[in-house]
């Protein structure tokens, strides 16, 4: 509930100055059922958009509600500064998660992030957000235990209130725009904090260009996890090329140079190769090659598989992915032997068109 | 508490328009093929327009480079004025 300043201002002052309709209900109705009745909500029960609640999630941002922040697909339709803090406090956000919740939307805007395309494709893809820099820490998000996982409000909410400004304001439902044809858990939320506790690791927004103790989100069009175990390996070598056996996998073990993806480095693996001395770009590296096969074993029809590339490559060494198109970021609890994978789009497979998005989080 | 909620959408509302009728017959038309730039696409249409070619019926293709992005304004232009009916397909 709202604190006492916000319940005030919306008592004497009307909350006049907010410019979203007022849908009113039988006072007898309970508002949760409301929301699930207008069509709000995800599936899962929304926190109720009241004029204190809404008071309340606007002092997270300097940004002035009647801001348009850009246009939302599939509707393309104007978004306000003063929407998206309806629909966060919808998806349980605190007020603290505005400026990473904005920063997520001005990234998935983008145009080399297509989110029309994410949402209306087959397949499973949605945003998942990365976050780095100090802003992380500041508002409690989980890049530990269970990073992937339930149980951090941050992390749940920020990315479910993303999806939710997609289908409330950009009008994305399954079975309209949205053509998924199973889905994923993850086009609720995936929304996590890269572990940036050892200081000789590249945070993924350093490496995709942002300053060191700069806070940012990386978007990237994804599902997951996947789980992806080597309890045995103990060289950086031998973890590579294990990695690689899960890594050539994602979509078909046959389809290659389309789907990008993200490793997600838990700190027992990590270890292996910090101990060795391997840097993020090492590493990176060193997994683009190790998923290097021959075309014979990927042609259409090899194996009597009929998914494969055309023939006239079976001459080629063929990578998994095209270059710069697999990210490894830190996530996870200190024990366990076992990391994550996070497949992208298969749209992909013309990288520059299709990109991951980073941008700086503001205020 | 109110008794009322913030409109989280856009306020907008959605135009229902009635479907054209479909032609009686494809004789004299154009038949604009709309290739959306998934994989196998133009394999898929260059068998319809074979097709179309040898019962008379003129065909033109249209498309957008690559299925991730929504067909530009101008692209949905070009098929307006030049086909008189689209046959727009999902394909892998």
């Amino acid at each position: 509930m709202p604190g006492v300043a916000e319940r005030l201002e919306a008592k004497h002052s009307g909350a006049t100055w907010l410019a979203a309709r007022k849908i009113e209900y039988d006072p007898n109705a309970d508002p949760v059922e409301v929301c699930f009745q207008r069509g709000w909500t995800d599936g899962l029960p929304v926190t109720p958009p009241t004029d204190e609640r809404v008071i309340a999630m606007l002092k997270g941002t300097t940004r002035k509600p009647d801001e348009i922040i850009g246009k939302i697909p599939p509707n393309l339709a104007d978004c306000t500064i003063e929407k998206v803090a309806i629909n966060a406090v919808m998806a349980g956000c605190r007020p603290e998660y505005m400026p990473v919740l904005l920063a997520a939307i001005e990234a998935a805007l983008e145009p080399v992030f297509t989110l029309h395309g994410v949402l209306a494709t087959t397949y499973f893809s949605a945003p998942v957000i990365i976050v780095n820099g100090p802003v992380a820490k500041r508002i409690g998000m989980n890049s530990g235990i269970n990073a992937l996982g339930q149980g951090n409000r941050a992390n749940a909410s920020i990315g479910r209130a993303l999806n939710l400004i997609v289908r409330n304001v950009g009008g994305g439902r399954p079975g309209e725009a949205d053509r998924s044809t199973l889905g994923a858990p993850s086009k609720f939320t995936l929304c996590f904090a890269e572990d940036e506790s050892d200081p000789a690791w590249q945070p993924l927004a350093q490496a995709r260009g942002m300053k060191p103790g700069v806070s940012a989100v990386t978007l990237f069009q994804g599902h997951g996890p996947e789980a992806f175990v080597d309890q045995k390996s103990r060289t950086p070598e031998a973890l590579t090329t294990s990695f690689a056996m899960a890594l050539v996998k994602i979509g078909h073990p046959k389809l290659v140079q389309s789907a990008r993806a993200i490793l997600v480095l838990s700190p027992e693996h990590y270890a292996i190769y910090k101990e060795a001395g391997w840097d993020r770009a090492k590493i990176e590296r060193a997994l683009h090659e190790a998923t290097i096969r021959p075309g014979s074993e990927l042609v259409a029809g090899a194996d009597g598989v009929g998914e494969g590339v055309p023939a006239s490559r079976a001459g080629e060494q063929i990578p998994k992915f095209h270059e710069g198109c697999l990210m490894v970021v830190r996530a996870g609890g200190a024990a366990g032997l076992f990391s994550a994978i996070l497949p992208g789009w298969l749209a992909g497979r013309n990288p520059v068109e299709l990109q991951p998005v980073t941008k700086e989080v503001k205020t | 508490m109110n008794s009322w909620l913030r409109d989280p959408t856009a306020e907008t509302e959605a135009v229902m328009r009635a479907r054209r009728a479909p032609p009686p017959s494809l004789a004299g038309l154009t038949v604009g093929l709309f290739d959306i730039g998934k994989t196998r696409s133009d394999e898929f249409l260059n068998q319809v327009e074979k097709r179309l070619a040898e019962r008379g019926i003129k065909s033109k293709r249209f498309g957008k480079p690559t299925n991730a992005k929504v067909a530009t304004r101008e692209i949905v232009d070009q098929v307006v004025d030049q086909a008189d009916v689209v046959l727009i397909g999902l394909s892998d």
